[in-house]
């Protein structure tokens, strides 16, 4: 297959050769540098520059599906820290559509937010909305829910709507199947996304603004993974997702698939594992060398009165916090726990929504303040330690720990102790 | 408390300022005519502490209803320090009314004022006489209940060293009888409170003109110097009324109400002559007939008050679907300074939360401002001019 720096050179033409010589020498729209790696696990701490600013990772990202996220605005997330978050291309493509969002500045201006932002190629739906959808090698047939009209979400048409968003981060459209599929059909999806992966890159409009992710699949099988891998990290494409995990499947499963591909990633380019975003499997995958995550969990159980907290979860509706005049979480230096209370919290969500915004606005702080506090700790050199104190915080006792959590860090040289 | 007057117009209201609010924070004063902070249970609806300063000159008066007080009280007398502490707010005075303004159903509940702690509020009063063929007598009967509930009330403060430091407003009731109401206003006025709040006149319970009469009857009974606070009335053309009639203090429950509807504010409010228009036929007005006439027939239809008015946008019509304007051009809030109607109107369109927090941003602010202009007007003799204005049709239009 084509060797990695062929990209876009085809003919011999001086029109190409002109065109080549840009592209090597302007400014690429990704650079990681890595600041350190813990000498014990995979980790890594790493400064990714993307086109609107620099980015720290191991990071979470936010997930804000219909341009918006859920109630926040977009100062509020800016002062929580976040570099990046996401946006979904299925979605935005109904609604509004790439043409209004290409009016309005792209994603970025239309949801006036002025840091990064990566989109999902709208593979997952496929397998969320599955009922309503059928995958041939042309695309994704769906049917939308909304005025019952046919659209085809093709390899080109997903990057063509992604151009439009405008985002810093694309992702390929990938043949996603459920990971509790099992048999010909993931080996089939496994193919079929790497020349989906190739028809991607060749429709990317602006390579040199928006980077374009490739999305190892394989399911569950490692000898599948295997070669996808080997396949993709062909291609020169500026970052690796680890997909179709994170999705019901056993975990003793999972982290085996994340060691696996982050073992033939290459290290030079970030490592994305896709869906995942309770702390246990933050803290542990970033141990197994992934770089960025996202996932609606906690934005979307904040919504439910749950408030995540290093010990857990404090579900601030339940009745025995109508009268705890208690923060959520009394070390936790958000806006919320700055102010509030557990009660109060309580009782205003018979009240109004604002109790929903306090909820998400804590539960992003955790997610960013837990990620920096796991870089700082990969910085310093003391990852380990850091993993130890984590585990003993968050269960009751050792015998509590999750065994896939235990053997997973088990492979990195971590003994829970 | 007292209401520093500064100017009174017979027939065009006052201006003035509300000083002494609270004992404990005497450095908060409420210029007026104005309106309060709406909030459910101490929380402007959508806003976070964050969200809600993007607003400039809040109204220093927080307004939290009795019934959310109510249903928290267990938790408020474990709590012991007061209703204020309890829901984190800024440093404000607080009121606690007895209805919330933005609900359809009107209760009256028994509570203890110890554990709430607020700076003023209203006595019990019995208003159930909205409905229209609300004999004479059981008029009667509310107004003596209501005094008797403000001199028990009176009492109870006299007798609770806490109470030392809150405010007692009494009620004015009457329903749309005449002599009823100046019976109440007259007797009300002979006891220690330190404002009246006029009932009864919400919204859709009865004719605009005759409202303006009755409130105009009553406020001639009250001494000048104490405010007059008018529950259930938001609309800018009847508050105009009403501040006319010589009520000084408003509710903010409107911008609520329009944001749950998903519209913007747009009404103008700036009286200074435009220099286009100027000698021209003034613009058309807004055609009135229709909503009136669903008052007229005699049926209290409280579901106007959820019904779209004149002065504001429906964002969810399809005409902004591509419209890349702020809410409303000039205005300098934050919702305004970062979104676009496009924005907006998706956010409303795919049923996201934060639609309902930045209209509420705007809707608050706008309202802000158009109380703002008020004053001006007042003082400086142009409220004919702000009505003509606010009036305007065509003026929510305007890009």
């Amino acid at each position: 297959m084509a060797a990695p720096m062929q990209c876009g050179v085809e003919t011999q033409s001086s029109e190409s050769s002109m065109s080549l010589k840009k592209a090597l020498t302007a400014v690429s729209p990704l650079t990681l540098r890595i600041v350190a790696e813990c000498p014990v696990t995979k980790a890594r701490a790493c400064e990714l520059a993307l086109p609107h600013c620099t980015v720290s990772t191991p990071v979470f990202m936010p997930v804000g599906t219909q341009g918006t996220l859920k109630g926040i605005t977009v100062d509020q997330l800016e002062s929580l820290g976040c570099q990046i978050c996401l946006g979904n291309t299925y979605h935005l493509g109904m609604r509004p559509g790439p043409e209004l969002i290409e009016k309005a500045n792209g994603l970025h201006g239309f949801m006036n937010w002025k840091r990064n932002l990566l989109t999902d190629s709208g593979g997952f739906q496929m397998v969320s909305l599955v009922e309503l959808s059928e995958v041939t090698e042309e695309g994704v047939r769906f049917k939308s829910p909304y005025d019952g009209k046919e659209i085809l979400l093709s390899p080109e048409k997903s990057v063509s709507i992604q151009n439009s968003l405008g985002s810093d981060i694309m992702m390929q459209l990938d043949d996603v199947v459920s990971s509790t599929v099992s048999g010909p059909r993931v080996e089939e999806a496994m193919h079929r996304s790497i020349r989906w992966l190739d028809r991607c890159i060749a429709a990317n409009k602006n390579p040199d603004k928006q980077n374009l992710f490739a999305i190892i699949q394989g399911g569950l099988n490692a000898e599948l993974r295997r070669a996808c891998l080997e396949e993709m990290t062909k291609r020169d494409v500026p970052g690796f997702a680890i997909g179709g995990l994170s999705g019901g499947e056993e975990k003793d499963d999972f982290w085996r698939m994340v060691t696996l591909s982050t073992d033939h990633l290459p290290r030079e380019k970030p490592r994305y594992l896709m869906g995942v975003g309770y702390a246990v499997d933050l803290v542990v995958c970033v141990a197994l060398g992934c770089d960025m995550f996202d996932c609606v969990f906690p934005t979307r159980t904040a919504r439910f009165g749950s408030a995540l907290v290093p010990w857990g979860s404090v579900q601030v509706k339940h009745k025995q916090y109508a009268k705890d005049f208690q923060p959520i979480d009394p070390d936790c230096q958000c806006p919320t726990c700055k102010r509030h209370s557990r009660a109060y919290l309580h009782a205003l969500f018979k009240s109004d929504t604002a109790a929903m915004h306090h909820i998400t606005i804590h539960n992003i702080s955790y997610q960013l303040s837990l990620m920096r506090s796991v870089r700082q700790s990969i910085v310093e050199g003391r990852f380990p330690q850091f993993i130890q104190t984590f585990m003993r915080r968050m269960f009751l006792s050792r015998d509590q720990y999750p065994s896939w959590a235990v053997d997973a860090l088990a492979s990195v040289n971590i003994t829970l102790e | 408390m007292h209401l520093e007057l500064t100017r009174v117009v017979q027939g065009s209201g006052r201006l003035g300022v509300l000083r002494g609010l609270s004992r404990t924070r005497p450095h908060h004063s409420l210029e007026t005519p104005g309106c309060l902070l709406y909030t459910h249970l101490g929380s402007v609806p959508h806003l976070t502490q964050d969200t809600l300063h993007t607003l400039k000159d809040l109204p220093s008066v927080t307004q939290v209803t009795l019934s959310d007080i109510a249903e928290h009280q267990e938790v408020l007398e474990s709590f012991k320090e007061g209703f204020r502490k309890f829901a984190g707010l800024h440093d404000t005075v607080l009121y606690c009314s007895l209805h919330d303004p933005a609900a359809l159903c009107p209760a009256g509940y028994t509570t203890n004022k110890k554990c709430t702690q607020p700076d003023w509020y209203t006595s019990m009063a019995d208003g159930e006489t909205w409905q229209v063929n609300t004999t004479r007598k059981r008029v009667r009967k509310s107004v003596d209940r209501t005094l008797a509930h403000l001199d028990e009330c009176l009492l109870l403060h006299h007798k609770l060293p806490e109470l030392e430091e809150v405010s007692v407003f009494g009620v004015v009731e009457g329903g749309d009888i005449v002599d009823e109401r100046l019976r109440s206003a007259r007797e009300t006025a002979k006891r220690p409170v330190v404002g009246f709040c006029l009932d009864g006149f919400q919204t859709g319970f009865m004719e605009p003109s005759v409202r303006a009469q009755l409130i105009a009857a009553v406020t001639e009974e009250l001494p000048e110097d104490k405010p007059r606070l008018l529950p259930g009335v938001g609309r800018p053309d009847e508050v105009l009324a009403c501040v006319e009639a010589g009520v000084d203090v408003f509710e903010g429950f409107f911008p609520f109400q329009v944001t749950e509807r998903g519209c913007a504010l747009c009404f103008r409010f700036d009286v200074t002559p435009d220099p286009e228009s100027a000698g021209r036929a003034p613009p058309a007005v807004l055609e009135l007939n229709k909503e009136e006439e669903v008052v007229r027939n005699g049926n209290v239809n409280r579901d106007d008050q959820t019904q779209m008015t004149p002065f504001e946008i429906n964002l969810k019509d399809k005409r902004y679907e591509d419209d890349f304007g702020p809410l409303v051009k000039g205005c300098g809030c934050y919702s305004c300074q970062n979104h676009q109607r496009a924005y907006l109107h998706h956010l409303l369109v795919t049923n996201e939360l934060l639609a309902g927090v930045l209209l509420m941003i705007h809707n608050t602010s706008h309202y802000l401002g158009f109380f703002k202009a008020l004053r001006a007007a007042l003082a400086s003799d142009q409220l004919e001019l702000l009505k003509r204005r606010v009036m305007e049709a065509g003026g929510r239009e305007s890009d």
